[in-house]
Formats: C-alpha cells, sequence, structure tokens
C-alpha cells in the first residue's frame, strides 16, 4: 500500500512495450488500405481480380496509363481542382471578415448570427440540394462547374467564418487595444495586425475548404450531367458499375487522387495540428 | 441574420428610437460591415433554399410536375405550349403522413440505419480517438511520426477511402475474405445482408474519422495544465485515477465540441453509404440521407418527398443539439 503509484512520464518496460505496439498497429491499419489501394493499382488488371493474395504480382504502370490517356479522368481531374480552389477562395474572402467581427466585437445580432453559422452545419444535403437544384436549373447552370462553385459555398462559408472565429479568439486583444491606440481603425487593423498573425489558422481553414470540395459527390452526382464535366468523386463511380466494374482503372485513379492530396497535407499538418487545436479548445 | 435586421430601421419612428438606432449605427457599422457580406451569402444561398425546401414539402412536386408550361413538338416542328394543368399543388401534410406511416418510402427502416450507423461512428471515433490521444500525449521516441502516419485517412478524400474499402471487402477477391479464410472463417458475402453490409459502412467511416478526433482531442489534452496532474501525483492518484478525474473533466469543452459536430456530420454522411454499400441489399442499409437523395435523383424524381425528408432530417438534429446544450448546461458548462 506504501508503493507510490507510478507518475507520469515514467513508464516500466513492458508498458513501453505495449505502447508502441498499440501505435504500430493503429499506424498499420491507418496506413493498410492506402498501401493496399496502391499495390493493386500496379497489378496487371487479372491478378487485381483473383481471389489469391499477392503483395507485388508482376509489376506494371498499365493501369496508370490506362486511366490517363483512355478516359475521361485528367478532365475531371481539372474538373475538380477548379472547383475546389474557386470555392477554397470564396470561402475565406466572405467569411475572413465576418470571423473577426465575431471575434472580436459585440454587436446586437451576434448570437443568432452564431446560432445560424451552427445550425447551418446540421443543414442535411437533403434539404437544401433539391431548391439549390432548382434555382440552377433556372439561372440554366445545371451541368456547370459555377453551380457546384455556388452549393459548395453553403457549406464553405459558414464553415470558414466558424473556424477563423476559433482562430482569432487565439490571437491576444491586446494587439488590437494596441493598433487602436496606434489610431488604426477596425478594418485597418484586422488587415495588417490580425490577418498576418493568423496565416496558420488561414492555411487549416483554406486547406480543410479544398479538400471539402474536393471530396464532395452528392452535389456533383446531382447537377452535373455530361461526362466530360463530371468531377472526380462523380466520374470515378463510373468505373465501377454493379457489372463488370473496372478496379484496374479505379484503384490506378485513386493513387492518382491521393498523391497530391497528401503531399499538400504533409505540408500543411503542422498547421493543420496547431490551427485545429486553437479551434477546438475554443470550442 | 433576422436580429441584424430587426435592430436596424422599420421601428416606430421616434426621436428616442432614432436616436438609438443612431447611436447602435455608429458603434456597430463596422462590425456589421464586416458580416454583411456573409450574411447576404447565407440568406441567399441557405435560408431561402431552406425555405423553399420546407415549402416544396408541402407540395407533391416531382419530375413530371415541376414545369408551369407544357410544350409539345408539333409535327410542323414547332413547339405548342399550353399551362400544364397537372402543375404541384399544395397538398399539405401529406407527405408526411405518407412518410410517417410507411405508405411511401422505409423512413422508419432508414431512421433505424442512420440511428445505428450514427451511434456506432461516432462512439467507435471518439474512443479510439481518445486512446490513440492520450497515448500520443505521453513523450517518447517517433511520437511525431506516428502522428503524421496515424492522421493519413483523413487526407484521404471520402470516396477514396470508400471505394478502397468496398475493393477490400469485396466478396470474391477482397482482402478481407481472403485473409478470413486463410484463419478458417467462411468468406462473409458482405453485402448481401442487412447488418454484414452496415458493419462494412461503419469500419470505413469509423478508419476515416478518427483521426479528426484525435487531432481535436490532443489539442484538448495539451491545453491541459500540467501542475493538475502535478497536484494529484503529489497527492498519490493513481494512473486511472489521474486519467478519470483530471483528463476527462479537462477535456469536457473539446469533447462536448467534437461529439456534437461528429453527431451532426455523421448523420448526414453521404458518400460513404452511397458508395461503399449503395443501399445494398435492396436498400436496406440505406441512410435518411442517402434515401433522400434516391428520391430526388433516382428513378421517377420525387422531389417534395426528398424535401419532406430533409426537413424531418433538419427538425431531428435541431432537437438533439437544443438537447445537448440543455444537458451540457445543467452540468454547468458554458457553452
Amino acid at each position: 500500500m506504501s508503493r507510490r503509484p507510478r507518475g507520469r512520464d515514467e513508464r516500466s518496460l513492458g508498458a513501453s512495450v505495449a505502447l508502441h505496439a498499440t501505435l504500430l498497429t493503429a499506424t498499420a491499419i491507418a496506413l493498410f488500405p492506402v498501401l493496399w489501394v496502391f499495390l493493386a493499382s500496379i497489378k496487371p488488371q487479372n491478378a487485381i481480380q483473383s481471389s489469391k493474395v499477392t503483395l507485388i504480382d508482376h509489376p506494371t504502370l498499365e493501369n496508370y496509363r490506362h486511366v490517363l490517356f483512355d478516359t475521361s479522368f485528367p478532365t475531371w481531374f481539372l474538373n475538380s481542382v477548379v472547383v475546389a480552389v474557386f470555392t477554397m477562395v470564396i470561402g475565406m474572402a466572405m467569411s475572413a471578415t465576418a470571423g473577426y467581427a465575431l471575434s472580436r466585437f459585440n454587436f446586437p445580432g451576434k448570437r443568432g448570427l452564431m446560432w445560424v453559422f451552427l445550425i447551418t452545419q446540421m443543414f442535411p444535403v437533403a434539404i437544401l440540394i433539391v431548391p439549390i437544384y432548382s434555382i440552377m436549373a433556372s439561372l440554366n447552370l445545371i451541368d456547370t462547374k459555377a453551380s457546384l462553385v455556388i452549393a459548395y459555398c453553403t457549406v464553405a462559408v459558414p464553415f470558414c467564418t466558424w473556424m477563423l472565429r476559433g482562430y482569432f479568439d487565439t490571437i491576444p486583444r491586446d494587439l488590437d487595444e494596441a493598433a487602436a491606440l496606434d489610431g488604426l481603425g477596425p478594418f485597418k487593423t484586422f488587415w495588417y495586425v490580425i490577418l498576418p498573425l493568423a496565416r496558420p489558422g488561414l492555411a487549416v481553414t483554406a486547406f480543410y475548404t479544398f479538400l471539402t470540395a474536393w471530396g464532395e459527390v452528392a452535389y456533383a452526382i446531382a447537377f452535373i450531367l455530361s461526362d466530360k464535366k463530371l468531377t472526380l468523386g462523380a466520374g470515378l463511380q463510373q468505373f465501377v458499375p454493379q457489372f463488370n466494374p473496372q478496379w484496374d482503372l479505379l484503384t490506378a485513379g485513386a493513387v492518382l487522387i491521393m498523391l497530391p492530396a497528401s503531399l499538400v497535407f504533409y505540408f500543411a499538418q503542422r498547421h493543420l495540428v496547431a490551427g485545429l487545436t486553437a479551434g477546438g479548445t475554443k470550442g | 441574420m433576422t436580429t441584424v435586421i430587426s435592430a436596424g430601421p422599420g421601428h416606430e419612428p421616434g426621436p428616442a428610437r432614432r436616436g438609438r438606432v443612431r447611436r447602435l449605427l455608429d458603434r456597430h457599422w463596422y462590425a456589421w460591415a464586416m458580416v454583411l457580406p456573409t450574411v447576404l451569402v447565407l440568406g441567399v444561398l441557405v435560408l431561402y433554399p431552406l425555405f423553399q425546401g420546407i415549402y416544396q414539402s408541402f407540395t407533391d412536386l416531382n419530375e413530371t410536375n415541376n414545369r408551369d408550361l407544357i410544350c409539345t413538338q408539333t409535327l410542323g416542328g414547332g413547339e405548342d405550349c399550353v399551362p400544364n394543368p397537372d402543375r404541384a399543388q399544395f397538398v399539405g401534410l401529406d407527405n408526411y403522413v405518407d412518410l410517417l406511416t410507411g405508405e411511401r418510402g422505409h423512413f422508419w427502416l432508414l431512421l433505424v440505419n442512420t440511428v445505428v450507423w450514427t451511434g456506432a461512428c461516432v462512439f467507435f471515433h471518439y474512443t479510439i480517438g481518445l486512446g490513440l490521444a492520450v497515448l500520443l500525449n505521453r513523450t517518447f521516441r517517433g511520437r511525431s511520426l506516428y502522428r503524421v502516419l496515424l492522421i493519413v485517412p483523413w487526407a484521404v478524400p471520402a470516396f477514396v477511402s470508400a471505394f478502397a474499402w468496398k475493393f477490400l471487402f469485396n466478396p470474391r477477391f477482397g482482402l478481407i475474405n481472403s485473409l478470413l479464410s486463410n484463419v478458417g472463417i467462411d468468406p462473409v458475402d458482405w453485402f448481401n445482408h442487412r447488418w454484414t453490409s452496415m458493419f462494412a459502412a461503419i469500419v470505413t467511416n469509423v478508419w476515416l474519422g478518427v483521426p479528426f478526433m484525435m487531432v481535436a482531442i490532443l489539442g484538448g489534452l495539451q491545453s491541459i495544465p500540467a501542475d493538475l496532474y502535478e497536484a494529484a501525483e503529489m497527492d498519490g492518484a493513481t494512473p486511472w485515477q489521474r486519467f478519470r478525474h483530471v483528463t476527462l473533466p479537462g477535456l469536457r469543452p473539446v469533447s462536448s465540441t467534437v461529439i456534437l459536430l461528429g453527431t451532426i456530420w455523421t448523420f448526414n454522411m453521404f458518400p460513404i453509404i452511397f458508395f461503399v454499400t449503395g443501399g445494398e441489399p435492396a436498400g436496406e442499409t440505406e441512410i435518411l440521407v442517402t434515401g433522400a437523395f434516391r428520391a430526388a435523383f433516382e428513378g421517377l424524381r420525387n422531389y417534395s418527398l426528398a424535401a419532406t425528408y430533409g426537413v424531418l432530417i433538419l427538425s431531428m438534429l435541431v432537437v438533439y443539439a437544443a438537447m445537448y446544450r440543455r444537458v451540457l448546461r445543467s452540468k454547468g458548462e458554458v457553452w
């Protein structure tokens, strides 16, 4: 009974082994599906669909050549990039000021507005998609990239505002007060003092918005009709119809989609953790 | 939004009133100017469609009656347009009655699926995320490498993960069945039974969602002051007691936010169900959101039924969030 309970940073050898074993297992599970899709993508078509499990079987880049040159995949890719970039830029530009105002000022309507932002996050695709579809149809925007950008802004704008407000909250108010003493108005304070400091938060939000638009499928399937205008999510589906799915095309396509995303992600992840932490603790 | 407007002009004009409005404007114009663009976008893109959606749920709008004019090709190649005699009409609560009594669609089946799906996903997201975050919050070699690698599923777009797991769960040549037969279990025809199919979707979504929880909780853990742990250690608290009485309460602000958000996001998670199970077998694993989507855009497009689903989903989430908030508040949480 007199034995002192173990402190925080002491670990027995067994505990260390258990810690690393758990984390290694978790890491393996996290990486494995991605790795497996990659391994499948460099197998010839008949090896992908064979029930015999092999790690590497006659490695070939044939699937990649096929997906890049014989399908509309490159066009879809470009469409996705355009849609995601526009959504990101518009979302950020609209919401940065609002996030700042919500973080710094008490003004009539603030509480209501915060509620609207929160409730907007709950909006199911299901309730907005039909009305937005009819609006787009009456504006003759169905089957255009613009319709997707506009639809994605319904998600991006509230989300960016919420995230950025959380980040602005972590920047000390003393800075605003000092800027005010130096005679800067609220807009100049925002532009010259706060925005540069908020760069990590902006990066995270931009990145997150980009990924949201990059991965969205419901609107894309509903709004886009012609093959050449599809984005990746809706396009990839065409490789695996119920009968005669072409997993060779799908796996190669999936790797090509993951590659740029993970590169950006790798560079952004440090900021990502810091930014989310700041936003997260604020709740 | 409405508060902003009601605080502006529009009240009875009176000198005192006008002075108040002026003062408000003087004091708050820059704040209002800063939120204005967002408010406009939200109004046009979210609130207007929202009200239109609610209105549509009280009509019988579908693919065949959404036009005000019917145009037919005449023999000469021209078009002949007459007002549509069967335009969409106001039908009151018919859609709701039909849905809730099971006359049309499978509302209750989808609701059960949605609740199981959301409950299971959020539970595993949170517990696994918490476990990993607690491990990663210690100091040891290789910690930042683990952290980067564990975040990988987050970097993969949801639809890609969905296809990757559908590939792994493939009944004919999927890796999971091969592994099962290697340890002597019969291969499972995953998408041929309601709950195995749902299981596949849940596994996919758990894989996808754990990193977010882990990162958010890790942030929360790092914001717990270290002296609390030191004090607990002084008092002779065991590791479990420290976890129970220092870590968990310290995490509460983060936990309450991520659980609420996670529930809402999972409830509305479209791509995983849509691509992994596709509703197989025979629509038995559809959740409410995918059911609404199929009502609106597959087969005979029934826009009003989809809108009804949408209104029901939204009301459930709003009620849930309000209750959640009340429970938190009764526990003394300021949120």
